[in-house]
């Protein structure tokens, strides 16, 4: 397993060429977990890709490097740090670092000789595959399929350059990954969204929820969805919950500061009984925060956001699979239950990109209504009282029915009203539906030791570490275990109140400053943490961030 | 068509209402279409104009203050069956909703806009509303504008709007004339209603409209874009009602012919083969 760093200012194509370098890597037989750390800025700074690649699948990122491309000085005083005492710091000649381990080529000057001095990064990838000792033919393929024509028979010039020009020095045994999808997190959220028959996404560009919009965009005609920028998440929302109501499978998109434009909106879905997705792809707050970066900071915002009381559901997304996978259940529920589901991700999981299984789209829960016999026309009733809670839904214009919504409290027709004994029964109905729901929750995933005696607690996307964390400290002292939790309102309990009843210490591990997963725990099971791992850096929780807070914690292990 | 289709039911307005005329005319501008009512949705923000589609029997969609335009393109979006027709008041559309206004005309999806304008917040009891006529420092009263008045007619020609409409809540027969026209036009259609609020508005009252409405004459040419913003100007002893601006342009279904034929979106079948194949371009 190697764990290389590509470093840059903006703007120098370290993005580019290392869509490339994992798509080679890829086809060469690696699985892979590339996280992505960039600056809020289009020109200059600092930004770079860490790609871990390994014969075995990887769901996390590590902090030691085995090697550095660095274009430039800035990515080597970064990150030298990070650098294992045999890796080695690949750049061009011309580059001043004092360092035994660095490997200076003429990268500049080949790529020049070449004709376009913008296949340096080819000369690179050459060079970095020939260090690992990969044969050429994956990247040829790649180059060939990903390149504009008139620009292959150059960058392959440049490619077989720079494998020219060093000798191998680590060996890999490449495992079958042509079963394999290599995307992120948006990627997958997009495509889940595609499989339960989404028709209409609208969204407000804003970090790091925007690649999601990008994609709707792309595949939007193809896939028969509207898509539509809105002037505002303000009317983001509203327009999601107008195509919902008029029948079409909708979501919108948008980070934190977005997602509080909608808060008002939210609660609409909530009384009016709309279904609705809305994505939360999570940044460091508040107000405008760090832009590029990450946190799970907004479990306690999303949970109670909006004025009054309805039922919501929150699903923290853990990996890329249940970006795909949950974000499909999120539709059958927001459907089922008539009411809206968020997903909370965060730039950590959308930017980040790893081999997966190829996900299925007969996999996904669905849900279609069982037909009811209700009459149409005159006496359809929108919100009928039913014993569950769940009215029939009909769609305007596709029955006789006339379908009336809205956002004052309401009768059984839709209509106004201000009586005290309607208003508590229409609470009472919507309320009722968080307690069908709670039945078909989703425990968290154990994952260690059944019989831990420390048992960590995270959800959403630091699951991955948790998971090579709890590896790392069980092959020491078989200790340990962990729940994961990706339903995570209303609060899943079994679990919890089985291990918590077990083990003699808990200890929650979030992104954030707070402890905000603890605190719903006590709120909602009455368990305290003993210990907790916090990070709000912006930088992701690494399973050695874990590692090392459970050494500090106990004062080594 | 049933001429009783569409029948509207007590309501929550003050005697006298402006509102009243405005939601009889429509009821009959509604009967004397083909439309059957399970096809039209009525959508309103919040006030009591917004209160409109809970009098007529037909879909109805009663939406967040301010945020009546941009549910109503949506359903419009994704079912191009429906007849979307929007009844709000000055305040929801011009005040709190006044980014989705501007942005909803430069969109031009087919829907009808009725604005009951007021010139007052009504249901908060006597606040300016955007469109209030500006303060008179010598005499300043509780609903008159400190800061400029919003000129809604004015602002939705130079956005790209390509129908602009005034009409009278007072003269139903040329408010009907006009109703059909928005509802026929294809593309995004404004027609701000002036009307009286009898509790709030001592000034806008139904005399000082009845005295200064001037329905435009024949030869008015609605296609002159210049000559339709000074008109929209004009806004003192003499207020010009009718058509003030019409341009046929492109509506939103129709610059994406990719995405929108016959079929309307909610129709279509989702493939699920097509969205396995692009799963497998990941590979």
């Amino acid at each position: 397993m190697y764990n290389i760093l590509l470093g840059g200012a903006a703007g120098d194509g370290i993005e580019t060429m290392s869509a490339l370098l994992e798509k080679i890597l890829k086809q060469s037989g690696c699985h892979l977990f590339t996280i992505r750390d960039f600056m809020s800025r289009v020109r200059g700074g600092h930004n770079f890709t860490q790609i871990r690649f390994g014969n075995i699948p990887l769901a996390a990122h590590r902090d030691a490097l085995d090697g550095l491309f660095a274009i430039d000085e800035t990515t080597y005083k970064e990150h030298c740090h990070q650098l294992s005492s045999d890796g080695f710091i690949l750049c061009d000649d011309s580059l001043i670092i004092d360092d035994d381990r660095v490997i200076r080529l003429p990268l500049k000057e080949a790529a020049k000789k070449i004709g376009n001095p913008k296949v340096i990064s080819s000369v690179a990838i050459g060079s970095l595959l020939k260090l690992f000792d990969f044969s050429l033919t994956p990247a040829a393929d790649i180059f060939k399929t990903n390149l504009r024509a008139d620009l292959v028979a150059v960058n392959l010039s440049a490619l077989e350059k720079g494998y020219s020009l060093v000798k191998p020095r680590f060996n890999f045994d490449p495992v079958q990954t042509s079963d394999q999808i290599l995307l992120s997190g948006n990627t997958a959220i997009g495509l889940g969204a595609l499989a339960s028959g989404l028709k209409f996404y609208s969204a407000y560009p804003m970090s790091p929820s925007t690649t999601l919009l990008d994609f709707f965009y792309v595949h939007g005609n193809k896939m028969n969805v509207a898509v539509e920028q809105a002037e505002d998440e303000i009317a983001a929302i509203n327009m999601a919950i107008g195509a919902s109501y008029a029948g079409a499978p909708a979501m919108t998109g948008t980070s934190g500061g977005g997602f509080s434009l909608m808060v008002e909106a939210l609660g609409f879905t909530g009384i009016a009984e709309i279904p609705l997705v809305v994505v939360d792809v999570q940044r460091p707050g508040p107000a405008t925060g760090f832009p590029t970066r990450t946190e799970q900071s907004d479990l306690n915002f999303v949970i109670s956001a909006s004025q009054g009381e309805f039922p919501r559901m929150v699903i923290a997304l853990r990996d890329h699979a249940d970006c795909f996978y949950q974000t499909a259940r999120s539709f059958a529920l927001a459907k089922k239950y008539q009411m809206p589901v968020i997903l909370l991700s965060d730039q950590y999981l959308a930017d980040s990109t790893t081999t997966l299984p190829i996900l299925n789209t007969n996999d996904i829960v669905t849900y279609s209504p069982e037909p009811d016999a209700l009459p149409e026309k005159e006496c359809y009733r929108r919100y009928a009282l039913t014993a569950s809670g769940i009215s029939p839904l009909r769609i305007p214009g596709k029955t006789e029915a006339l379908v009336r919504v809205d956002s004052d409290e309401h009768d059984e027709f839709g209509q106004i009203t201000e009586s005290a004994s309607l208003r508590n029964q229409m609470v009472e109905k919507r309320m009722h539906k968080l307690d069908l729901l709670k039945d078909e929750l989703i425990e968290p995933e154990f994952y260690g030791y059944k019989h831990c005696q420390s048992l960590l607690l995270g959800f959403g996307s630091t699951s991955g570490a948790i998971k090579e964390a709890v590896d790392i400290l069980n092959a020491d002292v078989k200790n340990y275990g962990a729940l994961l939790f990706g339903d995570i309102y209303p609060l899943p309990m079994n679990q919890l109140k089985y291990y918590a009843a077990q083990v003699v210490e808990i200890i929650n591990v979030e992104q954030n400053a707070t402890g905000q997963l603890a605190a719903l725990i006590r709120q909602e099971a009455l368990i305290c943490c003993n210990n907790s791992i916090l990070k709000y850096d912006g930088r992701q929780l690494s399973v050695d961030d874990i590692l090392s807070g459970i050494k500090n914690m106990k004062g080594g292990f | 068509m049933n001429k009783t289709a569409f029948t509207n039911s007590e309501t929550a307005w003050c005697p006298g209402c402006g509102n009243y005329s405005i939601l009889e005319t429509l009821t009959g501008v509604l009967n004397e279409m083909e439309t059957p009512p399970s096809q039209i949705v009525l959508v309103g923000g919040i006030g009591q104009a917004a209160k409109t589609n809970q009098y007529i029997s037909a879909n109805g969609f009663s939406g967040l203050h301010g945020r009546a335009l941009p549910a109503a393109v949506a359903i419009k979006i994704v079912n191009d069956d429906l007849t979307v027709i929007v009844n709000t008041g000055d305040g929801d559309s011009y005040g709190e909703g006044g980014n989705h206004f501007i942005h909803n005309i430069r969109r031009n999806v087919d829907i009808t806009h009725f604005v009951h304008d007021n010139q007052i917040y009504g249901l908060t009891k006597g606040q300016p509303s955007p469109t209030s006529d500006p303060c008179d420092l010598d005499h300043i009263t509780d609903a008159c504008n400190m800061s400029a008045s919003f000129n809604p007619l004015l602002i939705a020609i130079a956005t790209g709007a390509t129908f602009v409409a005034r009409a009278f809540s007072g003269d139903q027969e040329h408010l009907a004339k006009i109703m059909h026209a928005a509802i026929n036009h294809k593309g995004y259609a404004l027609v701000d209603i002036l009307q009286p609020c009898v509790s709030f508005n001592k000034k806008n009252t139904f005399a000082y409209y009845k005295q200064r409405v001037k329905p435009l004459d024949d030869s008015y040419d609605p296609a002159n874009k210049l000559a339709a913003m000074e008109k929209a100007m004009e806004f003192g002893d003499t207020i010009p009602i009718g058509i003030l601006y019409q341009q046929q342009l492109p509506t939103y279904k129709e610059k994406r012919s990719e995405l929108f034929d016959t079929m309307p979106l909610i129709d279509k079948k989702v493939r699920l083969e097509d969205v396995q194949a692009l799963i497998k371009s990941y590979i």
